[in-house]
């Protein structure tokens, strides 16, 4: 008796250390879940906080003299004076009717910098178009260049300013105060392709490449992945080579992407000699990555159609191809496109097999069509965060915050898609 | 014909096939007293016609297409005088890319040699004569095909047969597509590794300490001087994989533990989708948020308590991999915690064990296997990462062990390597693929383990 009492003693001196563990544990978990969330909400708002002044262009409005003697130019049709022309010097004459007191050579090149490298190439197009408004005066808008572009958008932050000359920040602050400098929404963003001048680079390339790659991704892969799991699931014998097929999709599911890049690099281009750097080939080499993904999915939708629906239309004589086409695959097409959209949203947010087809060139133009050489929105991205100067990091996040809205888009349509089609048996 | 401008054209073709064998077979069977004296219905003729229009026009024009590029070089290249043959592959893809570039009329033919100008002028007949050959065969064979379909609707013929054995045919195809993308794999790596292997000794490569393949560049110097030992880039590789799993596991295993058995139902239900948004987040947003805010955070932080840090470290890298893997983990570990059988846990309750004690003593050591299995996988998914790697961990190979050095990892060289400009040929360009063949060889061998161990468990359970 006395050893049983003494046993229960113990037990109950020891509940509360135990009851002590026990919230210790439950405290691991909760812990755990934070640092997980945590770490999301950090990754979101470093990049919004980063990138939404990539959404916002600085422009700088002026009175530009079009004058043709400081142009050397008295001809605007005339091609060859065009090409030896100096359209730089309205821009700084514009410039200097706010700070006449420039007047050193140094100083003036210092002045003239503050306004994008593409302003002389706008005036150029200007009289190209309108040689009659050589002479005249004319109201002008141009593109700041990117170092006074993220001074102005980070007024208060020191780091950014760093690039500019004190007499240049002194400038800038008075064009500001006088309104002559100015912010808006970039419509230069959404309306151009890449650039080596941050203020002058556009996403539309990128979006355009990465929409026509995932076109030939889709148009490859749902197909042949769709048709590989009903064989897989209706047709295929029990026998050693459907287990290897079965072993081989498995496996393909969990290798590097970077090796499907490798593939694509010696078939796609080494072997059948089609271009570097297009869509088709980028489709290609994603629609082979994304295929286990749908297949396995599609496979997941397809047991799931119950038996009685098989049983009741062979038992109508419908034939085993039949039974299939009318009946299983309409039930799981819900299912298998919930599948795909999730594939392909994954293959629209890789970049590492597409740096190694040459995806990563530098591309000005918009991409028109599926052998144009293109890139698509994570490798420009990629492009952008490596670049050196201030002005393409906050393009970069734009651009991942653009990534990231189509990706949740097409999360949501999937999410949706399954909610609102798929059967529950 | 442009082959995509011709794809459109044999589809229109078979499906007008299709409508003329579908009027066919209705006009055949209307003296007999309706389709229900044919041996299957219309569809099934139409479709078999379209079938045998499209199929072999298709298989024509995929294989002229694949191919004729390489042949018609070839062709070009043996026709040029036989002093001006190229010797090396290098040479080679020089010139023929400077024949296509006068045949495109981007390079001044006065600024080549004759015989360049003249192979640019047979380029562009072949091209010419390549193109009415395939249009040709395409649409004789497209035609050929439909007629003969045409022909053969006839109320005997059992066309559904046909048809449904054409279909199963082609859905075997496209399931053996997985087993030629896994051939196509190994062939592509095997090929140049096996090449590479003959510049530089295997040995040098598997036990070398040292990476600089840029000394390989010059052509009179061979590679085989010890630049290509990849045993720093195995070390980094490990190192950063070391660090994310070092954060991944103990914090994806943790949430599982706590989704699956503390967290009520719509507190599992909103916090789950939300740990895997985590793996919805592209790879190249982790890189852009390792290198441009977690690295010079750390480099601050070490500078801060008097440590030397790398602006490029490895722990910046390891650590968002880390965060980058938690939901792959958790999901794998929940899984395979919701397989334990719910007697094992009412009995450890029972005796009066807590919550916690259940799942240390009880439920833990009876899902370890799949637990393992799940870690190893998430291990190959550490090592087959790149992206991060390649934006936020180093390109010189150190052999190190300090978190706060750069190390390089063996996909960062593989980018490096082939992004840019470079013959196809040089040693550089073939270690690609041989640290290709080492990747897959490596991360393949953890997944069929890995498989086989959850494998394996589950079947304990079932």
């Amino acid at each position: 008796m006395t050893d049983q009492r003494s046993q229960a003693e113990i037990v109950r001196q020891s509940l509360k250390k135990r009851y002590r563990k026990e919230k210790r544990f439950r405290f691991y978990g909760i812990a755990a879940i934070a640092v997980a969330l945590m770490s999301l909400v950090i990754l979101f708002t470093d990049i919004i906080g980063k990138g939404y002044t990539g959404f916002i262009k600085t422009t700088i409005t002026l009175e530009v003299p079009l004058d043709g003697e400081a142009m050397y130019l008295d001809d605007p049709t005339d091609k060859d004076q065009v090409s030896m022309a100096d359209f730089q010097a309205p821009v700084l004459a514009a410039l200097q009717q706010y700070f006449p007191e420039v007047t050193e050579r140094a100083d003036q090149r210092e002045l003239s910098r503050l306004v994008g490298s593409y302003a002389s190439n706008q005036v150029r197009d200007l009289l190209e178009g309108n040689p009659q408004l050589l002479g005249t005066t004319q109201t002008m808008e141009f593109l700041v260049h990117d170092t006074v572009s993220v001074y102005v958008k980070h007024a208060d932050n020191p780091a950014y300013s760093i690039r500019l000359t004190e007499q240049q920040q002194a400038w800038v602050d008075e064009l500001v105060g006088k309104g002559v400098v100015e912010t808006s929404f970039n419509d230069v963003f959404f309306s151009r392709g890449d650039s080596r001048e941050p203020s002058n680079a556009g996403i539309l390339g990128a979006i355009i490449g990465s929409v026509l790659t995932m076109v030939v991704t889709l148009v490859i892969a749902f197909p042949v992945g769709v048709a590989a799991a009903v064989y897989l699931e209706e047709f295929a014998p029990q026998n050693k080579f459907t287990d290897f097929i079965e072993v081989n999709i498995n496996n393909l599911a969990a290798v590097p992407s970077i090796i499907f890049g490798l593939l694509g690099l010696a078939v796609f281009i080494g072997l059948f000699g089609m271009p570097r750097s297009v869509p088709v080939v980028g489709g290609l080499v994603l629609a082979l990555m994304t295929l286990p993904t749908i297949i396995i999915s599609s496979r997941a939708a397809i047991k799931s159609v119950p038996p009685s629906i098989r049983e009741a239309a062979e038992g109508i004589g419908a034939s085993k191809m039949q039974v299939v086409l009318h009946h299983v695959v309409p039930l799981a097409m819900p299912g298998m496109m919930t599948g795909s959209i999730i594939g392909m949203a994954q293959a629209l947010g890789e970049t590492a097999p597409l740096l190694l087809i040459g995806m990563v060139a530098f591309i000005v133009e918009v991409p028109d069509g599926f052998f144009s050489s293109a890139t698509v929105l994570p490798v420009q991205i990629y492009l952008w965060a490596s670049s050196a100067e201030q002005g393409f990091v906050e393009l970069a996040s734009a651009g991942i915050m653009i990534l990231l809205t189509f990706m949740i888009t097409m999360n949501a349509l999937a999410i949706w898609l399954r909610k609102r089609l798929e059967r529950r048996w | 014909m442009q082959t995509a401008n011709l794809l459109p054209l044999v589809l229109v073709i078979a499906m007008v096939a299709y409508a003329l064998a579908y009027m066919r077979s209705r006009s055949v069977a209307a003296p007999l007293g309706g389709i229900r004296n044919l041996k299957a219905l219309p569809f099934y003729y139409a479709a078999r016609a379209a079938l045998w229009c499209a199929i072999p026009a298709l298989i024509i024009l995929g294989a002229w297409a694949g191919f004729e590029g390489k042949v018609i070089q070839n062709m070009v290249i043996s026709s040029l005088p036989s002093e001006s043959v190229p010797q090396t592959p290098g040479e080679a893809s020089l010139v023929l890319s400077q024949i296509s570039n006068v045949a495109a009329g981007k390079l001044d033919p006065n600024f080549v040699p004759a015989e360049i100008v003249g192979a640019a002028d047979l380029l562009g007949q072949l091209r010419a004569q390549s193109s009415q050959f395939k249009t040709t065969l395409v649409l004789l064979i497209a035609l050929l095909g439909g007629t003969f379909a045409w022909t053969r609707v006839k109320p005997h013929i059992n066309a559904r047969e046909n048809v449904e054995r054409t279909l199963r045919w082609i859905f075997f195809v496209c399931a053996a597509v997985a087993i030629l993308t896994t051939v196509g794999i190994v062939f592509s790596v095997i090929f140049e590794t096996v090449r590479f292997f003959g510049k530089v000794p295997i040995t040098e490569f598997l036990f070398g300490t040292s990476w600089s393949p840029q000394t390989a560049l010059r052509a009179d110097q061979v590679g085989a001087d010890g630049a290509f030992g990849i045993i720093p880039l195995f070390t980094g590789t490990l190192l950063i994989s070391f660090i994310a799993l070092a954060v991944s596991v103990p914090v994806g295993l943790l949430s599982a533990v706590y989704l699956s058995e503390y967290a009520t139902k719509p507190m599992r239900a909103t916090l789950k989708p939300m740990l895997e948004m985590l793996a919805g987040v592209p790879t190249v947003v982790y890189g852009f948020f390792a290198a441009l805010t977690v690295a010079p955070f750390i480099r601050d932080l070490a500078e801060g308590i008097g440590l030397e840090a790398s602006s490029q470290s490895a722990l910046a890298a390891g650590l968002v991999m880390g965060i980058m893997i938690i939901p792959f983990v958790s999901s794998l570990s929940d899984d395979v915690i919701n397989a334990v059988p719910q007697n094992l846990r009412d009995g450890s309750l029972a005796l009066g064990a807590t919550q916690s004690e259940t799942m240390k003593n009880v439920i833990f050591p009876a899902a370890l296997p799949g637990i393992m299995g799940g870690i190893l996988l998430a291990a190959s998914r550490a090592i087959g990462e790149t992206m991060i790697v390649v934006m936020a961990a180093g390109l010189a190979a150190h052999l190190t062990a300090n978190p706060l050095d750069s190390v390089t990892t063996v996909t960062v060289q593989i980018v490096t390597l082939l992004t840019g400009d470079q013959e196809f040929d040089s040693a550089k360009t073939l270690a690609a693929f041989a640290l290709g063949m080492m990747l897959f060889i490596v991360t393949l061998l953890l997944n069929v383990v890995a498989l086989k161990i959850v494998r394996k468990y589950r079947e304990q359970y079932d």
